[in-house]
């Protein structure tokens, strides 16, 4: 802890028990004498509330589990009990399900704050790795968790997450069958499901003491970004940069966590399945995929990373690369304390990195909004359109075409065509793999029409529309296709993809060597006497 | 902020500090007391549970001198068709020397107050001892239940006669619904 | 000439594949129902006449495992009973369905409507001296009674076609209680062998024929024996099926945001005392 314990137990059992258990100094030193920056702001908050939501997790899942089956055949139907019969069963059930997400958007305002502010440079380095294993956990436990209802969602989610394993080259199989305990997801998987979604939480409580740890160890940033300077430091007559835990802080913090559980508790009595999907109301069906898979909101930007990887890189196939993208999308933020160069702690004082973390945020939110789309949906208008040609007037001729091989058919027919160099339009029809009929027109007058669609279905209609049009006149038609760029949620995925690893591999290294920075003040207090002067 | 010392001046101040404090401590103390109650009710009785809290019984199928074993609850309910011999033992020791004095005819008592018939006596299948399930047999001095574990000895109106048991088997709570059906619970 | 057949070819299995995407379901309009909002709660006679719906005309094929007969006379169910005292007579009588004001819940297992319900029910059970399967009516605990045993028998007696079960239809489906009014009332009267065309159903034609017709379903209370009626009748039953605890969710909701904001006050005051004399 920082500087020596203050704590002096007042009463003969407190002094009896300092000396055999020092569990109340424990508790003072950590919680009430600990000396936090005065200059925080309510982003500094989300820690506190991660802790609340950790603890009505556990409290609530170690309920549900009092009740839950964990049987292929009997999980649905136990979570209906559940919600139907058990005394206040529906509140319970839609809290842990409601409080996993409140849990997720906390802990992203929370990484999202560490961003900001710098809060994984030095000293703070393991604390920030610490944060990222609890973030890595709480997905996996998240993961765990959405199975065991045995819904449509829950089934096939497991079944596309455990694939995804599968990828991996040599190894993903063994691993893939290791994980479900079979060959697909079934009672095994279920089981081992639960157990370790039982168990994981409290491997997330024991991370959370060891994240609290390095916190006190070294002790709260600061939306500055300057160090505290020790009481020893401070002239005479100056108040300290640092106020006590409690009840400042303490204050504070359940201040910001009532308003939290305001917002907690609208969806968990108004809209507890807004969160969820409705396909997770089906019971898991092996035989039928739901027409679109999509995971929890929280895991969407991850889910958009895995399918915008859509092309195949060297040796890596599109869906190890998209593997790969994803894994590395959430391993990059364990070596983030030093791909950062610069100096400077809180982005307050770095305009330049400022601006392009702020464009970070929004494309992390585009890549969540892309995680829930239709990945071929297309997102800027474009024109397909085709070109007809056929010939009025004119006499066809007709004539066999015959390939060695279905690999020569391709030059059996362009040579045909090209023997035919005086017709005004030929065209070739396949009739098996190495057969085809040769139509040559020769005479007549050439005529074209361009006709355009907004998709590709629309310039079908509008070329079958043109034929029947054209009808009678003409023997057959040449049609020439053209297929513009087509701008769809993937591309916008790749986009976003490409600044997301460009945010951590490039500009923060760079930037930290070439940015001027703004003028950091020397103390916490500085900023903060202006402000007072300010408002007296 | 103006300067502390001036707030502090204020006589009144610290009264309405404590105030607030005290009004936010029991505010919150409430709203945990009030979350507290659901996560300890969910651990009674589901609604399912309760409503398997009454067992029907057809009774022509129990032959005279016969007995059955229903499930009530969850636990057994012994369903006994006694003989003259049987009913006539129990009215006969109603003023015998009994460690729980209980007439045979209170005994026979439906649960709405209404007297029983003679000849079907509904027990609850525990042993007051321990719990044990005593058995219909000749090992009975009284020409009742025995029970195995400990040796408790029931008469036909399933009264303790001997052994270490404090108390008659429990009548379970029944109703005749019709001629031949009783429902217990 | 040969890339643009090869193209064309491409072009052909996108159009499909777009084909099936253009056979979306058209979007359910907004129908209302005394549920929709934050505050609203079920109109347990649609409730009741919807139950009769169900039980005559969508129980000989769809199953409901997950409800009881029991669920029925639950303190939240379409036919709780309650004894309440008559202001004229002086005298205490039944009355289904909480009263306004007083009255005391009856337990279900003392419910003569839902008794009478269930026992209307033949449910196949095991005999408990034969142990051989056979009929009895049906009792409180049962649970509804299952049209077909199970997913085979089901579809052999459907042309193929599994009729869904019913206890969390409205959750199970986009556009919810919305969905299962439109896609009752939509049908075209045209079909297609045995599928029936529906816009507002996933590729517009559904195995599943109109199961409503007019006048089918005779109601006591004298509600219009419409198809409309019907439809919104029995979806407002399925919505009570699949959210039985609604309104019991939403009034304690209420109670429990102005808690929240009162406590909220509280805890600012709290905390702007705490930091009055420190500059931060």
């Amino acid at each position: 802890m920082s500087g020596p314990s203050t704590y002096e137990p007042k009463s003969g059992f407190t002094r009896w028990l300092d000396k055999r258990l020092p569990i109340i100094r424990l508790g003072y030193d950590s919680f009430v004498a600990y000396p936090t920056p005065r200059n925080l702001n309510y982003w500094w908050t989300f820690g506190a509330m991660l802790s609340m939501c950790l603890v009505v997790q556990i409290v609530t899942g170690v309920v549900l589990a009092m009740h839950y089956v964990p049987h292929i055949d009997m999980a649905f139907a136990s979570v209906q009990r559940l919600e139907r019969d058990v005394p206040y069963g529906w509140l319970i059930q839609n809290i842990h399900a409601v409080g996993a997400s409140m849990f997720f958007l906390a802990v992203y305002i929370h990484m999202f704050r560490g961003l900001y502010y710098g809060s994984y440079k030095a000293p703070r380095e393991l604390l920030w790795i610490l944060g990222c294993v609890i973030y890595v956990l709480m997905v996996a436990t998240g993961f765990l968790g959405y199975t065991l209802p045995w819904g449509q969602m829950s089934f096939w989610g497991a079944t596309v997450i455990t694939n995804l394993l599968g990828a991996l080259p040599i190894v993903g199989e063994s691993i893939k069958n290791w994980l479900s305990g079979g060959f697909s997801i079934d009672q095994p998987t279920i089981n081992r499901f639960f157990s370790l979604h039982y168990l994981l939480p409290f491997v997330i409580a024991g991370v959370v003491a060891l994240h609290v740890w390095a916190l006190h160890e070294a002790g709260q940033g600061n939306p500055t970004g300057v160090d505290v300077r020790k009481a020893s430091d401070i002239p005479a007559g100056e108040p300290g940069d640092t106020v006590p835990f409690t009840p400042h802080a303490t204050m504070k913090d359940l201040f910001a966590a009532v308003l939290f559980v305001i917002l907690f508790a609208t969806f968990v009595f108004f809209m507890p399945d807004a969160l969820g999907h409705a396909d997770n109301f089906i019971p898991a069906n092996p035989l039928q995929t739901p027409p679109e898979i999509v995971p929890e909101w929280y895991l969407l930007p991850f889910y958009a990373i895995l399918r915008a990887i859509d092309f195949n890189i060297g040796p890596i196939d599109s869906k190890l690369g998209g593997v790969l993208a994803m894994f590395a999308a959430i391993g990059v933020l364990f070596v983030l304390p030093w791909l950062d160069t610069s100096r400077i702690r809180s982005m307050r004082y770095r305009p330049i990195a400022r601006q392009f973390f702020l464009i970070f945020v929004v494309v992390c939110v585009i890549l969540g909004w892309c995680g829930g789309q239709n990945p071929g949906k297309i997102l800027v208008p474009a024109t397909f359109s085709a070109t007809l040609e056929w010939v009025e007037g004119g006499t066809v001729t007709q004539s066999p075409v015959r390939a060695e091989g279905e690999a020569q058919w391709a030059q059996a027919a362009a040579d045909a065509q090209a023997s035919q160099s005086g017709a005004a339009m030929t065209a070739v029809t396949r009739t098996s793999a190495t057969e085809g009929t040769l139509r040559a027109i020769n005479g007549g007058a050439v005529q074209t029409r361009t006709v355009t669609g907004g998709t590709v279905d629309e310039l079908e209609a509008a070329v079958t529309e043109a034929k029947a049009a054209v009808g009678q006149a003409a023997p057959f038609f040449n049609v020439t296709r053209n297929t513009p760029f087509t701008f769809t949620v993937t591309t916008l995925s790749q986009i976003a993809t490409f600044y997301y690893f460009f945010f951590f591999l490039v500009l923060l290294p760079l930037l930290g060597l070439r940015e001027t920075p703004g003028r950091v003040p020397d103390t916490i207090a500085k900023p903060v006497t202006k402000q007072a002067q300010g408002a007296a | 902020m103006a300067d502390a010392k001036t707030i502090e001046a204020h006589g009144d101040d610290s009264t309405r500090r404590d105030f607030i404090f005290i009004a936010a401590g029991s505010v919150a103390a409430v709203g945990v007391g009030a979350t507290v109650w659901p996560f300890i009710d969910q651990m009674n009785p589901a609604a399912d549970t309760r409503a398997l809290s009454t067992t029907e019984v057809d009774l022509s199928a129990v032959e005279l001198g016969q007995q059955i074993k229903v499930m009530w609850q969850g636990k057994p309910v012994f369903v006994r068709h006694r003989t003259g011999e049987e009913i006539s033992a129990a009215q006969r020791d109603d003023f015998a020397n009994l460690k729980d004095p209980q007439s045979d005819a209170d005994r026979l008592l439906q649960e709405d107050g209404q007297p029983g018939r003679p000849e079907w006596m509904i027990l609850q299948a525990s042993c007051t001892h321990l719990g044990c399930v005593p058995t219909f047999v000749d090992g009975s001095q009284y020409g009742g239940w025995f029970c195995p574990c400990h040796g408790s000895d029931y008469d036909t109106s399933g009264r303790i006669r001997r052994g270490p048991a404090p108390r008659n088997l429990d009548v379970a709570p029944y109703l005749f619904t019709g001629p031949t059906a009783i429902r217990i619970g | 000439m040969l890339r643009a057949l090869t193209l064309a070819a491409a072009l052909t299995v996108a159009s499909v594949g777009a084909a099936f995407a253009a056979g979306d379901a058209e979007h359910p309009h907004d129908h209302a129902f005394s549920f929709d909002s934050p505050v609203g709660s079920y109109d347990m006679g649609a409730v009741q006449r919807g139950y009769q719906v169900y039980q005559q005309v969508c129980s000989t094929c769809h199953a409901m495992d997950h409800l009881a007969y029991r669920h029925l006379g639950e303190r939240n169910g379409p036919f709780a009973l309650y004894m309440v005292r008559n202001h004229e007579t002086g005298e205490v009588e039944p009355h289904v369905g909480a009263p306004a004001h007083g009255g005391s819940f009856v337990d279900v297992t003392e419910n003569q409507y839902v008794r009478a319900i269930a026992a209307g029910v033949t449910i196949n059970a095991v005999d408990p001296n034969t142990g051989q399967l056979t009929d009895r009516p049906g009792r409180i605990s049962d649970r509804f009674r299952r049209p077909f045993p199970n997913e085979i028998a089901a579809r052999a007696s459907n042309g193929g076609a599994y009729p869904v079960d019913l206890s969390v239809i409205t959750s199970a489906r986009h556009g919810g209680a919305d969905y299962i009014y439109a896609l009752l009332t939509g049908y075209t009267g045209q079909s297609r062998g045995t599928l029936y065309e529906n816009p507002y159903f996933p590729g517009h034609y559904i195995a599943m024929p109109p199961p409503l017709t007019e006048g089918a379903v005779a109601y006591s209370d004298g509600s219009p024996t419409t198809v409309e009626q019907y439809a919104a009748d029995v979806t407002h039953f399925l919505q009570w099926a699949a959210d039985p605890h609604m309104e019991q969710r939403k009034r304690t909701g209420i109670v429990v945001l102005a808690f929240l904001l009162v406590l909220a006050g509280l805890m600012y005051l709290s905390y702007k005392h705490v930091w009055r004399n420190e500059s931060h």
